[in-house]
């Protein structure tokens, strides 16, 4: 049996979520900085060449990417093998968020509850927990600094069996359109299909923070992603949603075992500012 | 592409002149409302009391910027959505708005008010909050201070850049742009 204290967790998880909202990925610097090459709209071009000089001056004054920190999402999954000493598991988690957003510059934008009152948090916490068991004594950590812009535009469908290959391109092509420019273009675009109801939205989420080299291991899989990411960016949405072919840089499909007569879709868009981290403890 | 170099408050003429499309930068000050600022706008204008801030001529920037670390005016202050705002927006458009900032779709009564009363919507590119951040050299609350990142802010800014997205006579981009770009047959 190994153990780690529960502050060790609360530290990681202020790092990850500092520098997430500071330091974009290389990989998604790189897709914006390849599609300034190809992207035929001249305004395109110059939004991807904002969003790019931001990139560089985040990182450099370590300053948030985007004033939307977002809601923070974290992915857990914990060793069977594994002590927590000396704290609350989700407490310790909440109290790195709470420490990176306060610490860290980041806009608080969390409200206890969602209709009444709407009151902010003020650090905000809580974040929304995902945990799995599994073999082994370490801790994966990912975190997400999931923004709503982007989050407002996602969508989940329940449909049938005979709605096929053909029915869930439609549904994910015509989110993508009605979303037009307001989830900040260019997007990842995570799709999770099958499961139930929340199973499908839970693993769109994880599609948007998946590396952008990463592909499904099912071929056929892999070759709808190809095709969605083409038909997507041949919407003309582009960059900004001002009109161009750089809509999406990858679109990420999960998918689940379902029911005999389901076909859950959820599609999650995330913006450019395509926030997350991880790290093992 | 060419840049206008725009000097705010803005007049009707100059408005009136302004197409989907141009680039542009603003420089002088713009106020920030979201939401919640908005909403307590309009209860105001429905009252029949004073606002505390000016209307005629003035722009409104779409933004709750992060906290600012120290050394800068204020932290990172790209657009928000703008469409959460298109209720209230007509109502401050007959009062004398002339631009607005922010990112994203307006609904078509905006749209008719901005014809109405000349009127533009310029579209900031979201999420380059950091490099929009360094065009705003001063920020001061000026209502709602309880609202914390949703305050009205009175920004001071040099060389904003942004884009006619939607311009007065009802041009756009966000329609004519992507409609160029489409593949046939979709
Ligand atoms: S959608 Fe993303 S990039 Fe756009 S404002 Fe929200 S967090 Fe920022």
């Amino acid at each position: 049996m190994r153990s780690i204290q529960a502050a060790q967790i609360t530290q990681a998880v202020a790092d990850l979520f500092l520098e997430c909202s500071y330091c974009i990925g290389d990989d998604v610097r790189q897709a914006i900085d390849d599609a300034i090459k190809t992207e035929p709209s001249p305004i395109g071009r110059n939004t991807l060449q904002q969003i790019s000089d931001n990139y560089t001056i985040a990182a450099n004054e370590r300053v948030a990417i985007c004033q939307d920190t977002g809601m923070s999402v974290v992915f857990a999954e914990v060793g069977q093998d594994l002590h927590i000493e000396n704290g609350d598991f989700e407490e310790a988690i909440q109290q790195g968020v709470r420490e990176a957003y306060l610490q860290g510059y980041l806009r608080k934008s969390i409200v206890a509850e969602p209709l009444f009152e709407r009151k902010n948090t003020k650090d905000n916490t809580p974040a929304i927990i995902h945990t799995r068991i599994v073999p082994g004594d370490r801790l994966k950590l990912l975190a997400v600094a999931k923004g709503f812009g982007s989050e407002n535009m996602s969508a989940l469908k329940m449909l049938v069996p005979a709605d096929g290959i053909e029915g869930v391109k439609r549904f994910i092509l015509e989110t993508v359109e009605n979303a037009g420019p307001n989830p900040c273009p260019p997007i990842v675009i995570g799709v999770g299909i099958g499961g139930t109801f929340e199973k499908a939205a839970i693993m769109a989420k994880q599609g948007t923070a998946l590396p952008l080299d990463h592909s499904n291991a099912d071929p056929r899989y892999k070759q709808l992603e190809d095709d969605l990411l083409r038909e997507v960016n041949a919407l003309g949405v582009g960059p900004g949603g001002t009109g161009g072919r750089t809509t999406a840089l990858k679109v990420h499909i999960l998918y689940a075992p379902t029911h005999i007569a389901g076909l859950p879709v959820a599609v999650n868009i995330c913006c450019h500012a395509a926030r997350h981290a991880s790290q093992v403890l | 592409m060419s840049t206008i170099h725009l000097t705010l408050p803005l007049d009707e003429k100059t408005v009136r002149s302004l197409r989907a499309g141009d680039a542009v930068t603003l420089s002088g000050a713009i106020y920030t409302g979201r939401d919640a600022a908005h909403k307590r706008l309009i209860e105001l204008i429905d009252r029949g009391e004073p606002l505390p801030i000016p209307l005629e001529g003035e722009t409104i920037y779409y933004v709750g910027p992060a906290p600012a670390s120290p050394g800068h005016a204020v932290g990172s202050a790209g657009p928000t959505t703008s469409y959460r705002m298109d209720p209230y927006t007509p109502k401050l458009l007959a009062r004398g708005l002339r631009g607005m900032i922010g990112k994203g779709l307006r609904g078509p009564g905006v749209v008719d008010a901005m014809k109405q009363y000349g009127a533009v919507y310029f579209g900031a590119v979201g999420g380059a909050a950091a490099l929009i951040a360094r065009s705003i050299q001063e920020s001061t609350v000026i209502a709602y201070p309880d609202l914390g990142a949703e305050a009205i802010h009175r920004f001071v800014i040099n060389e904003f850049p942004a884009i006619v997205v939607i311009d007065s006579l009802g041009n756009n981009l966000y329609e004519t742009g992507p409609k160029l770009y489409k593949e046939a047959g979709l």
